[in-house]
This record gives structure tokens, sequence and C-alpha cells, in this order.
């Protein structure tokens, strides 16, 4: 494990030095992987790790977002505590939607958290006088310190450390290990005495507070909301970035993130047809890479790991 | 009181029978869907692209023929055979190796051949809109009860009720659809006893991939055609998959009613938050039935 922590290390500090050599338009694209990054892997908390089907994860992204986004506009209170609501909101609602859909499983659950997801977008999408309706939030107001593209990628470079850390903490503890039991066999693990649903819905809680931070640090990064950040393709989006990454490893969706907002900023500048190519790069994970990009270079040189047993 | 009034005043008739001819549409789709759900267990994202793409088809081949009502006919047989074509490669060429693999997977695998086809579609047809203008024969309206309705809705609402029928005959009185039906349940067991299980499957992925160019054909003379149009479908044909139980064709037609008349009753009710209707009412169903309204064949 040393060499991963020299590694993390390196990344950590070539991730700092990135704005003093980077013009300002890649500064905010290294902003963007890096929260993507935070929402993917969110993500996988509940879907490689729980084995739970969380079709509609942007709906928590999108609900940070906006829960800061409107905490900023709509009220005096101060932006350190905007910041905090919006995640909180979030994983509220994870909560709520989390009790109506565990009792069912697989794809029906994954199904009626889509139809929850779309109603949250819609309401979100037509609430002109509360929300902006389709037109989203634009101007948010934030603290001087976070307000310039350098201040807004340290900052969102410090949580998403402190997240990544965070997680990593939960996956490797009890609770964690708990967790992929269930998802490898929840028979079994109700039968030693687990409360299956409840250690489920505690992950989709966490992950839900994790997708809120990466929308607040959205409105940081971005200083505008918008329906389409809770559309339900975007978040199969997300679920791509888990796949391409490789859903069985910790930093598989960083990777997959990584990968899928940088090759789009840059194909973007070639060519419209930017979904063809993401739909023949996906076609192909599918058939011959199923565990990831990541997922396989692991399997590949420490063999055991970064697979579902 | 404003709704209620809304809700009793002679609009609401009128109203209830154009959603029920959006409903025919939803049915058509969603019927495809839940075929290709309860027997490949496959669930097809691609389905919206294939109905979009059977749209883009249908304008097509009715620029050629000219817009008479025997252009418009020819369309509708010729634009669902050229999607039943499209979905026949994809089938052999692409799931008929991949039935073992997990439904996330495949629901992923489907999901990136949607983002294919609407890039191809864009290819072809341009970003441009497209509209398809009702043929001579269905143009006016009928007078119900004071109210005008057009001809091409009424059209749509006796459709529907055919196709059901259809479908219904060829799952339940024909040998290929009793096969079909057997392979949904067990299809080691229909492979032991000397059926070979693949052209059961193609033929079912086929028939679905039909039914979702149909609907595209059929919606294209009262939409405009565009990118996108398969999005919104597609999830609204999920839903009432689910609503009506998984791979229960009765389920879908039910479903489809459900969500059709929540969808144009929702708008007269409260015009704003119209859209937001059906989806609440596949949360209320669901939170009872979690398994769908009628019976599933998973």
């Amino acid at each position: 494990m040393k060499k991963t922590h020299v590694a993390l290390f390196l990344l950590l500090a070539a991730l700092c030095s990135l704005p003093l050599f980077l013009p300002r338009f890649y500064t905010y694209i290294a902003a963007i992987v890096l929260l993507t990054a935070l929402l993917a892997t969110s993500l996988n908390l509940a879907i490689g790790y729980g084995g739970i089907y969380q079709f509609h994860h942007a709906v928590f992204y999108g609900i940070g977002a906006y829960g800061t986004a409107l905490m900023l506009t709509r009220t005096p209170m101060p932006a350190a505590l905007g910041l905090l609501v919006g995640p909180l909101v979030s994983a509220l609602l994870s909560l709520v939607m989390g009790v109506i859909c565990i009792r069912l499983s697989k794809l029906y659950f994954g199904m009626l958290q889509i139809s929850l997801g779309s109603l949250v977008w819609a309401t979100v999408y037509r609430w002109y006088s509360f929300t902006g309706g389709d037109d989203g939030i634009h101007g948010i107001p934030l603290p001087d310190r976070i307000a310039t593209p350098d201040g807004a990628y340290y900052y969102t470079l410090a949580v998403t450390a402190l997240c990544f850390f965070a997680m990593h903490r939960i996956v490797g503890s009890p609770f964690g290990k708990t967790l992929q039991g269930i998802r490898d066999n929840p028979v079994r693990s109700s039968a030693i005495g687990v409360h299956v649903k409840a250690h489920q819905l505690v992950a989709l809680v966490i992950a839900g507070l994790f997708g809120g931070v990466a929308g607040s640090l959205f409105v940081v990064v971005n200083n505008s909301v918008f329906p389409d950040m809770m559309f339900w393709t975007f978040s199969l989006e997300v679920l791509i970035m888990c796949l391409l990454g490789g859903m069985y490893t910790f930093f598989g969706p960083l990777a997959g993130a990584s990968i899928l907002v940088l090759l789009r900023v840059f194909v973007s500048v070639y060519t419209q047809y930017w979904s063809l190519l993401l739909g023949a790069i996906l076609t192909l994970v599918i058939i011959f890479l199923p565990d990831g990009v990541l997922g396989y270079a692991v399997r590949r040189f420490r063999p055991g790991e970064g697979r579902r047993a | 009181m404003g709704w209620l009034a809304n809700l009793v005043s002679t609009g609401t008739l009128s109203q209830v029978l154009v959603g029920l001819s959006r409903t025919t549409i939803l049915f058509i789709v969603s019927s495809g869907l839940t075929l290709i759900l309860g027997v490949l267990r496959i669930p097809n994202v691609a389905h919206g692209s294939l109905y979009m793409l059977g749209a883009f088809s249908a304008y097509t081949v009715i620029s050629l023929l000219g817009g008479g009502l025997s252009g418009f006919l020819a369309a509708l047989v010729i634009a669902p055979m050229i999607v039943a074509a499209f979905g026949f490669v994809l089938e052999r060429g692409f799931f008929s190796y991949l039935y073992d693999r997990e439904h996330l997977m495949l629901l992923l695998l489907t999901f990136s051949f949607a983002l294919i086809i609407g890039d191809l579609v864009k290819i072809v047809w341009g970003s441009e809109y497209r509209s398809v203008t009702v043929p001579e024969f269905f143009q006016g309206s009928a007078e119900i009860f004071g109210l005008p309705i057009p001809y091409y809705n009424l059209f749509l609402l006796l459709i529907g009720p055919f196709i059901a029928v259809f479908l219904w005959l060829v799952i339940n009185r024909t040998k290929m659809g009793k096969i079909a039906r057997a392979a949904a349940v067990d299809a080691e067991m229909v492979s032991a006893v000397g059926i070979n299980v693949g052209w059961v499957f193609a033929f079912t992925f086929v028939l679905g991939c039909f039914l979702a160019g149909l609907g595209g054909a059929l919606i294209a003379p009262m939409v405009n055609i565009s990118l996108g149009m398969d999005h919104s479908l597609i999830m609204e044909a999920f839903l009432i998959v689910i609503m009506g139980g998984l791979g229960n064709i009765w389920g879908a037609l039910l479903g489809s009613l459900i969500f059709g008349l929540t969808q144009s009753l929702g708008i007269l009710i409260w015009p704003q938050f119209g859209i937001v209707f059906p989806y609440l009412a596949v949360v209320v169903v669901l939170f009872f039935r979690p398994k769908g309204l009628l019976s599933s064949t998973w």
C-alpha cells in the first residue's frame, strides 16, 4: 500500500499546482473533472459497493446544487451555511426516496427511483416562481475567496479530497464491509443477523449526501444551476463513468469521470457527434472490459482484486 | 375550486378522447418494450430511439411516395419494417451473445445503442424539424357531443384495440407465441426439448422493434419529428411497463391508459404542473403494488 500512498500524494501535488500553469478555461475544466469524479464515486458507493440499482443519482446532484443556489440567492444566510445546506437537503431527499424504494430490489428499485426522480425533475422544471423553471438560476453570488476561478478550483480540490478520504474510510469500515457482503449475498447476510435494508438505506443516504456535495461544488465552479443537471440521461452518463472506470474498484469512477469529461471537451472541438463516440466506447467496454478500465488493470497486475467475488 | 370547474366543463371529454388517442401510441410502443422485457429480459433503452427512427423513416417514405392516403398507409408498413430490420441486425449482431449478462450491463449497452442511433439519425436526416401532414382522408373532424374530434385521433383510437387483439392472438394462438411464452419462463428447458431459442428470441425482438417503429410512424403526422423525441417517450414507456407488470401486454395497455389519462386530465386540473401527475400515478401504483398492477412474467 506504500506505493499507492506515494502515488496519491504525487497526484494531489500535481492537482495543487495545476492552476499555476493552466489557462483559465482548463482550470475550470479541471474543477469540473474533480466534482464529476466525486459525483461518480458517490454513486459507486450505492451501485458498486452496495449493489443497489441507483438509476437516478443525478437528482441528488441537482438538489444539492439547487439547495445551495436557493440558499445563496434567496436568503440572507452566510454563504458557508448555504454550501452545507444543499448537501443536507439532498441527503434528506435520499432518505425519503430510499424509504419508499427500499422494499423493491434490482430493476424495480431502479425504475421506482427513476419515476420519483422524474417527479422531482418535473417539479423543478416547472416551478418558475421558485426554481427558475427551465432557465435555472444564474449569477449566483459567492464569497470573494471562492469567486475567482483559482479560488473555486482550490475549494473544489479541498472538498473533493476530503470527501474521497471520508468515502474511502467508509468503504473500509465494518459498515462498508457489511455492505459488500450484502451485495454479494443478501440472503446469507440476513441469515447471520445483518439488517439488510437498514444498511442499504444508510448507504443510499451517504451516496445522496456526497452527490449533493458535488452539486454544491458545481454551484461554486459554474455559478449557475439548471434542470438538465437532473435529467435521467445524465444519471445514466454518471453510471457510464462508473462502469468505464470499474465499479468494483474505489478509484474506478474517478478514472471513468476524468476520461469522459476530458474526452468530451477535446472531442467536441472536432465533431458534433459526441454521442456516437460515447456509445461506441461504451459498447466496446461492456463487451470486452466488463470490469472497467481500472478494474481490468487491477486484475491484470494484482490477481484476485478489483473484481466481484 | 377553479380546477373542479375545469374538470366538469365540456372540454373534458374532448381532452379525454385526445388523451386516449395518445394512449394508443404509448400502448403500441410500450407493448413492444414489455414483450422484449418479458421474453428476452432486456431493459431496452434503445426502444425509444427505434420509435424515433420509425418516425423519421415514415417521413422519408411519405415524401418519396407523396402525401396521399396510399403513401401514408405504405409508410405505416414500410417504416416499421425498416426499424424491424435494424432490430434484427442488433439482435443477431450483439444481444444474442450477451443474454447472460447482468441487467445493469444490458441496460447500459442499450443506452449506448440509443446514443449511437440518435447520432445516426442526426447524420442521415440532419437536426432540423421534420413534419408530415395528415393525409387528406383523415383531415377534418367529427362532432362528438358537440365537440370536434379530429378524424386522425379517431383512427388512432380504433387502431389501438386492433393492435392489442393482434398481439394477443400472436402470443396466445400461434406456435411461435407459445414457444416465446415458454422461453420467457424457462429458456433452458425450451432449448432442451429441441427448439432453437435463439431464433425465438430474434423473432420476439424483431416484433418488439416493429411495434416501436409503428408507434413512431403513427405519431409522425401529430408532432414535429425531431431529435430528442426518443428521450421523453422511452422514460414514459418504461414507467408504463413497470406500472403494468413486466412482460404483461395487458399491463402495458392498463399502464398506458393510466399514464395517458393522468397526463391529459392533469393538464386540465393544474396546467403548470400537469406533467407531474403521470409520475405521481406511477409512484402511487408502485407503492401499493410493487410488482405492477398485473402479474409479471418475471
